[in-house]
This record gives structure tokens, C-alpha cells and sequence, in this order.
């Protein structure tokens, strides 16, 4: 029951985390056509960032003032980089966006140097949150999971009932027509795109110090954000939710059950020898490979993903 | 009008020219300059050429964009590494043939693994690649006694008893003279493939799948065969890489290596067959000087991507493709010296930049805490926490965008303009 409840926290957390990535992708996705390969790097800053201001005026301003920073910087590469790669096309943007990130991480390396950084949760923050069945459920990820939750309601709160928001939602269909409706089009992309990225900062944020910050964390973080997008539908906000929490909760389980390969096997009535490399291998080591085989086997049963649209 | 054709028919002369004066130096030149150093780059520029040739059929050809092409190669390294030691001692196949055995590898990945991941195309083909990737590199961890673990396979590519002329294979020498014949072989191979009606139907497919349906072709199918194809090539370039450092680590099925042959396809320019040989030989130079003398050689190598991306995204080809166009139109050798005009505002900028990046890096890889940390390229000695070199590098860079843009705007490009105008006339 513990152990269920535990996995049931940390993996909605990590859900959560997911899909605060992920929605920043899918709203960029969807508006621009663009994939944002260096959407995961921008995490990356995001928490190296909070990392930096924290040390010089404490944790809570950078929470507020590291996303902005990255949102900033985000627009600025939209408006001045990602516009050119536009005219020559989907592929163009792709690589773009591609040899972004390979160039912040080695700005990160440049920086921060490539070992991880001591970012740490806040005293306030640093505890147990509530004790059930002798478990204590750290008040930190409670904390990142209100931080996701009213980010969520906010932005659909933004999209749905604001003005700017209606703008978006049209222009996420028929960009042309709304500029002909007389919106600067290219100014809303810029900051849907410094909005996104923004997202995704406040996700490293919040996600850096409970998980380590290094810069390898992009390139972990990032296949994942993809095959969440791939899973839930190319486009689908619903499914992007539904595909992050799934992933949060498999993998999450995944990784607690340290169970031989050749104890499952051998439940079930297949004989596999404990002491053989595959018999060895326990569903901890197995987990990494989760989130990919839940991707292909989406993609043969089911290609268009668990929300996504047929393509026309 | 004339005078076109004529060029025209020169053309093919000078092409066969160039050809042959490539082969030439690429035999010729490790056996008058005896450097291992030399042979080393060689072979592996041999082999990054045939495996950029075998990433260019799926994204320059079939508009396949992927980014887990090391897939194949590295599977196809592994499966060569195995057979080698297993052979070991009977010697069944001749090593000249074992490269082959890589490409069946990469050829069987690829039936089993293309059908799912050319179900779709485009962005979430790219995606699917990336994720595919990643997960035969989980892999590679999870099972040791295939992929080695951390030490990797290694293996002896001298087995059996010497062959024709006395070849063992040992000396780098003899590789590399194989290493020459597969690359011939299998770019000829290549070539001749995207000639073929699939090679033509690839390229439809890449330029308007609807259209190429309506014409009565599956577009999945088109994909899935290029796919196939390129899976074999590649197995073929890695099982040569396997053979040539007689041994095969993670690294070779990891991201980085993916990157790489993007990168060099990329770099040398997807829309033309040979722009891939250039990236992969520029690439690997570009790797070896590069990162012998620089820290920052990735953030170079990075920034060049994005500025070629961003500004020439045809790459080197593109570029040559323009000047023979120019020069069939005569109007090449009017240009030559505003090119070398535009060379000097070019040298300074780009001085301008590398100083930026070299004293930055200086500056933050501070590693032993001196509060005078020394930059000192070619004999001079920088201060770098000084203000002067700062504006100096700030200014070259300053002076060396604006008189290139100034160069380009008024005298190149009026010209280039000019003669688009003479080929759509």
C-alpha cells in the first residue's frame, strides 16, 4: 500500500514535470509547425539560471525571475533566428532548432563547467510534507506539483478566457486570415514562442534541484518530451497530458520494482537461468527503455498517437 | 548559346578530370608522404564518406530527416566485430569481405526497424529516429555480452593466411587501400541506385508525396525501401569502421556519432550526390586540427551549423554548384577578384570571432584560479582580463561583417543576379 502510494506521488510529480514540457512544445508545435529541438535545453537554462540567481539573492526571485529571462531570450531567438530558418523550410527549422541546443549546452559547459551544480531546495521547503503509513511524502514535490497545477489552470485560464488568448487559438489554425483581421501575426508567434520556452524554464525551475542539474539533463529529458508528444499526438494538448502522466507513472514504477528479469519469467512458467545477463536484469535497469517501446508499439497499433489528429 | 553547350560538353571532361585527380591524390598522397597521421585521417575520412553517401539517400534524396541514423552503422559495426572473432580461427570469409557482413546487419535493423519508423514523414519521422535511437543505446547498457559494456569489443583483423600480393591486412597501409576500393564501390553503388526508378521516385516523394500518390507509388513503401537500402550502406561503413580500430564501443551506435554524419551531410550540402564527400572530408579535418588546438572546437563546429542553416543552407555544394553555373556562363572569372576582395573583411571577422570564443573560454575555464589567466595563440601573450584585446576582437568582428556585407551587396551579388537573369534567358 506504502510502496503504491509513493510511486502514485512521485509519479504524478514527474508526470507533471513532463507534461509542463511538453505543453510548452505542443502550443509551439502547433502554431508554428515547428519542432523545438532545443526545447529541453531551455529547460536546461531555465534551471542552471534559477541555480545562478539563487546564489545571489535566494531561491523564490528566481523563480519568478528565471523563466522570464529565458522567455526573453526565447522571443529574441524566434524573432531574429528562427524567422530566417523559416523560409527554407520545415527541415531548416528543424536543424535550427537542433544545432541550438547542441550550441547552449556547450555554453552551459562553458559557464557552469561539466559536472553537476549544488542547486538546491529552499530550507522553507526542505521536509516532509505529511507522514502516511510511516512514508514521508517530501513537501518539495508537493510544492512542484502546485507550481505545475496552477501554471496549467493559468495558461488555460489565458488561452480560453482572455482576449490574447482567443487571438492565439485562431491563429493556431488560420494564421493568414487572422492577419488579415488586421493582428500582428508574427509578434503573437514570438511570444507564444518566448512563452512556450518560458514553460519549459519554470519546469528546470522547479524540476533542477529535485532532480540533479547537470548538463547532460537536456539530452535525458529531451527523447523523452519526444516520444510523450509522439505518443499523446502530434498537436493534442489532451494527449500530451494523458502521455506524461502514463509515462510518469510507468517509468516511475518501472524503476522501484527491483525485480530479476528470471523471478518474472520463472512466475510465469518460462524457465530463464537467474544467473544469465538477461535473467539478471532487473525492471530498475530495464526502465530507460520503457518510454521507446511504448513509442513503437503506438506507433504499429496505433500511429496517429492516443489523441492525435489524421493528417490530411 | 553555343558557347553553353560547348561548356556543356566540357563539363563532362572536367568532371571525369576531377574524378580521376581525386583517386589519384587519394592513392597517391599516403604513399609519398609516409605520416600516420596522414593514413589515419584518411581511412576514416574514407569511412565517414561512405556513410554520409548512405545518410544522404534518406534526407537528400527522400527528404528524410533523421536523427538516429548511427543505428545501423554501429548495429553493422557490432555484427562485423562478432563475426571477425568469431572466424578468428577458421578464417571462412576473407576480411576484403567483411565489411558486407556489416552491411546485411545494417540491411536486416533496417527491414525490422524501418517499418515502423517510415510510417510517417517528416517531423515525426525525425522524432521517431531520435527515440529509437535512444533506445537501442539503453540497450546497449543492458546487454554487455553484445555491446561490451563500457570497454567495448575489440577483435584482430589479421586472420587466416596472407591473400594476393601478401595482404594481411596488418599494416594501416593495406586497410586503407580497401578502405579505397569499398568507397569506390559503394559510392558508384549509390550513385547508380539513385538513378534507378525508385532513386527517382524517392526524390518525388520527397518533393510532393500527394502528387507521387496520385502518380500510383506508396509513398511508406518508397521510404521504407530508401531506408533499407541506406541501412545496408551504412552497416557497410561500420562494419569498415569496426575493422579499421579493431574494436566497437556504445559511442559508435550513440547520439554523437548521429549528429556527425548530419552534420557533414549537412555541411557539404544535401541537394547534390557529392556534397556529402565534401562534408564528410571537411568534417573530419575540421575535428582533428580544430580540436587539437582549441577547447572550443564543438562551439565552433555548432556555430557553423547554425550559420550555414541560417545563411547557406545548401551547403558547400550549393555554393560550387553556383560557380560552375557562373563559369559555363563565362561570368565566373569576372568575379574571382571581387571574391579575393571579400576575403579580407572575411579573415578579419572571423579573427574578430575567434578571439571572442578563445578568450571567453580562457576566461571561464579558469581551472587553476589565477586572477591573469593567458591566452597565447601563435607566440603572442593575451592578458585576457585586459579590455583592449576584448575591443580589439569586438571591433574585427564589427569591421569584417560590415565590409563583407558592403563586398556582397555591391559587387557579388549584382552579378550572381545577372547571370540568373542569362540562365532563365
Amino acid at each position: 500500500m506504502e510502496f503504491f502510494l509513493t510511486t502514485l506521488w512521485n509519479g504524478l510529480t514527474y508526470g507533471l514535470l513532463l507534461f509542463m514540457l511538453t505543453s510548452g512544445l505542443t502550443l509551439i508545435f502547433s502554431m508554428m509547425g515547428v519542432l523545438n529541438f532545443a526545447h529541453a535545453s531551455f529547460y536546461m537554462l531555465g534551471a542552471y539560471f534559477a541555480y545562478q540567481i539563487s546564489t545571489w539573492v535566494g531561491f523564490w526571485p528566481a523563480l519568478l525571475i528565471a523563466p522570464v529571462l529565458v522567455g526573453i531570450l526565447g522571443a529574441l531567438v524566434e524573432k531574429y533566428a528562427l524567422r530566417r530558418a523559416h523560409r527554407y523550410g520545415h527541415i531548416a527549422e528543424l536543424l535550427f532548432t537542433f544545432g541550438l541546443a547542441f550550441l547552449i549546452e556547450e555554453v552551459v559547459h562553458l559557464i557552469w563547467g561539466r559536472t553537476a551544480v549544488d542547486y538546491k531546495v529552499p530550507e522553507s521547503l526542505d521536509g516532509p510534507l505529511f507522514t502516511l503509513f510511516s512514508t514521508s511524502f517530501p513537501a518539495y514535490k508537493g510544492f512542484m506539483m502546485l507550481v505545475s497545477v496552477g501554471m496549467l489552470f493559468a495558461l488555460y485560464g489565458l488561452i480560453t478566457k482572455t482576449r490574447i488568448g482567443l487571438i492565439i487559438q485562431a491563429a493556431l489554425s488560420k494564421p493568414e486570415m487572422v492577419e488579415a483581421l488586421g493582428h500582428d501575426v508574427p509578434k503573437i508567434f514570438m511570444w507564444v514562442f518566448g512563452g512556450g520556452v518560458a514553460l519549459a524554464a519554470l519546469a528546470g525551475v522547479i524540476g533542477g534541484n529535485a532532480f540533479v542539474t547537470e548538463p547532460g539533463m537536456a539530452a535525458a529529458v529531451g527523447s523523452i518530451v519526444f516520444v510523450v508528444v509522439v505518443v499523446g499526438g502530434m498537436g493534442s494538448l489532451t494527449g500530451a497530458f494523458i502521455a506524461s502522466l502514463l509515462i510518469g507513472f510507468i517509468q516511475t514504477i518501472f524503476v522501484a520494482l527491483s525485480i530479476n528479469f528470471s523471478d518474472i519469467f520463472n512466475a510465469v512458467g518460462i524457465s530463464v537461468d537467474p544467473l544469465s545477463g538477461f535473467g539478471k536484469l532487473t525492471l530498475t535497469e530495464f526502465a530507460p527503455v520503457l518510454p521507446y517501446l511504448l513509442m513503437v508499439g503506438i506507433l504499429i497499433f496505433r500511429p496517429r498517437g492516443i489523441m492525435g489528429v489524421r493528417e490530411s | 548559346m553555343s558557347s553553353s553547350m560547348f561548356k556543356e560538353k566540357k563539363s563532362k571532361l572536367y568532371l571525369f578530370l576531377i574524378i580521376f585527380t581525386c583517386l589519384a591524390v587519394s592513392i597517391a598522397l599516403p604513399l609519398i608522404f609516409k605520416s600516420d597521421l596522414l593514413l589515419s585521417i584518411l581511412s576514416q575520412i574514407g569511412v565517414m564518406i561512405i556513410f554520409a553517401l548512405s545518410y544522404n539517400m534518406l534526407l537528400g534524396q527522400t527528404g528524410l530527416l533523421s536523427f538516429g541514423h548511427a543505428v545501423y552503422f554501429g548495429l553493422g559495426a557490432y555484427g562485423t566485430i562478432h563475426l571477425l572473432n568469431f572466424i578468428s580461427k577458421s578464417a571462412l570469409i576473407p576480411v576484403t569481405l567483411l565489411p558486407l557482413a556489416g552491411g546485411l546487419c545494417g540491411l536486416l535493423i533496417a527491414i525490422i526497424l524501418g517499418y515502423i519508423t517510415t510510417k510517417k514523414a517528416g517531423t515525426t519521422f525525425a522524432m521517431i529516429s531520435m527515440g529509437i535511437a535512444e533506445m537501442v543505446h539503453a540497450c546497449s547498457l543492458m546487454f554487455p555480452s553484445f555491446f561490451g559494456g563500457e570497454g567495448g569489443i575489440s577483435s584482430n583483423r589479421v586472420i587466416g593466411k596472407p591473400g594476393l600480393f601478401g595482404i594481411t591486412y596488418g599494416p594501416q597501409i593495406e586497410f586503407y587501400f580497401l578502405i579505397l576500393g569499398w568507397v569506390l564501390v559503394a559510392a558508384v553503388l549509390m550513385y547508380a541506385i539513385s538513378r534507378t526508378p525508385l532513386g527517382r521516385m524517392a526524390n518525388a516523394v520527397r518533393d510532393n508525396p500527394e502528387r507521387a500518390e496520385f502518380v500510383g507509388y506508396n509513398p511508406q513503401r518508397v521510404r521504407y525501401f530508401m531506408l533499407i537500402l541506406s541501412g545496408f550502406f551504412a552497416g557497410v561503413a561500420g562494419g569498415l569502421n569496426a575493422l579499421n580500430y579493431e574494436i566497437v564501443t556504445a559511442e559508435t551506435v550513440g547520439a554523437h556519432t548521429s549528429g556527425a554524419v548530419l552534420l557533414m551531410s549537412f555541411v557539404g550540402g544535401i541537394g547534390s550526390f557529392y556534397g556529402p564527400i565534401i562534408g564528410a572530408a571537411l568534417i573530419t579535418f575540421m575535428q582533428i586540427f580544430i580540436g587539437g588546438i582549441s577547447k572550443a572546437w564543438l562551439f565552433y563546429l555548432g556555430l557553423m551549423f547554425i550559420l550555414m542553416v541560417l545563411f547557406i543552407p545548401g551547403g558547400v555544394a550549393s555554393i560550387i554548384n553556383i560557380q560552375i553555373s557562373l563559369w559555363q556562363r563565362d561570368q565566373f572569372f569576372k568575379l574571382v577578384p571581387k571574391y579575393l576582395m571579400a576575403l579580407i573583411p572575411a579573415l578579419i571577422g572571423l579573427l574578430g570571432i575567434i578571439g571572442i570564443i578563445e578568450m571567453s573560454y580562457v576566461l571561464l575555464g579558469n581551472d587553476t584560479n589565477t586572477t591573469d589567466p593567458i591566452w597565447k595563440p601563435l607566440g603572442l601573450v593575451i592578458h585576457v582580463v585586459e579590455i583592449m584585446p576584448w575591443i580589439i576582437s569586438v571591433g574585427c568582428v564589427l569591421i569584417g561583417g560590415m565590409g563583407l556585407r558592403w563586398i556582397w551587396s555591391k559587387k557579388i551579388a549584382p552579378s550572381i543576379a545577372l547571370a540568373q537573369k542569362a540562365i532563365e534567358a
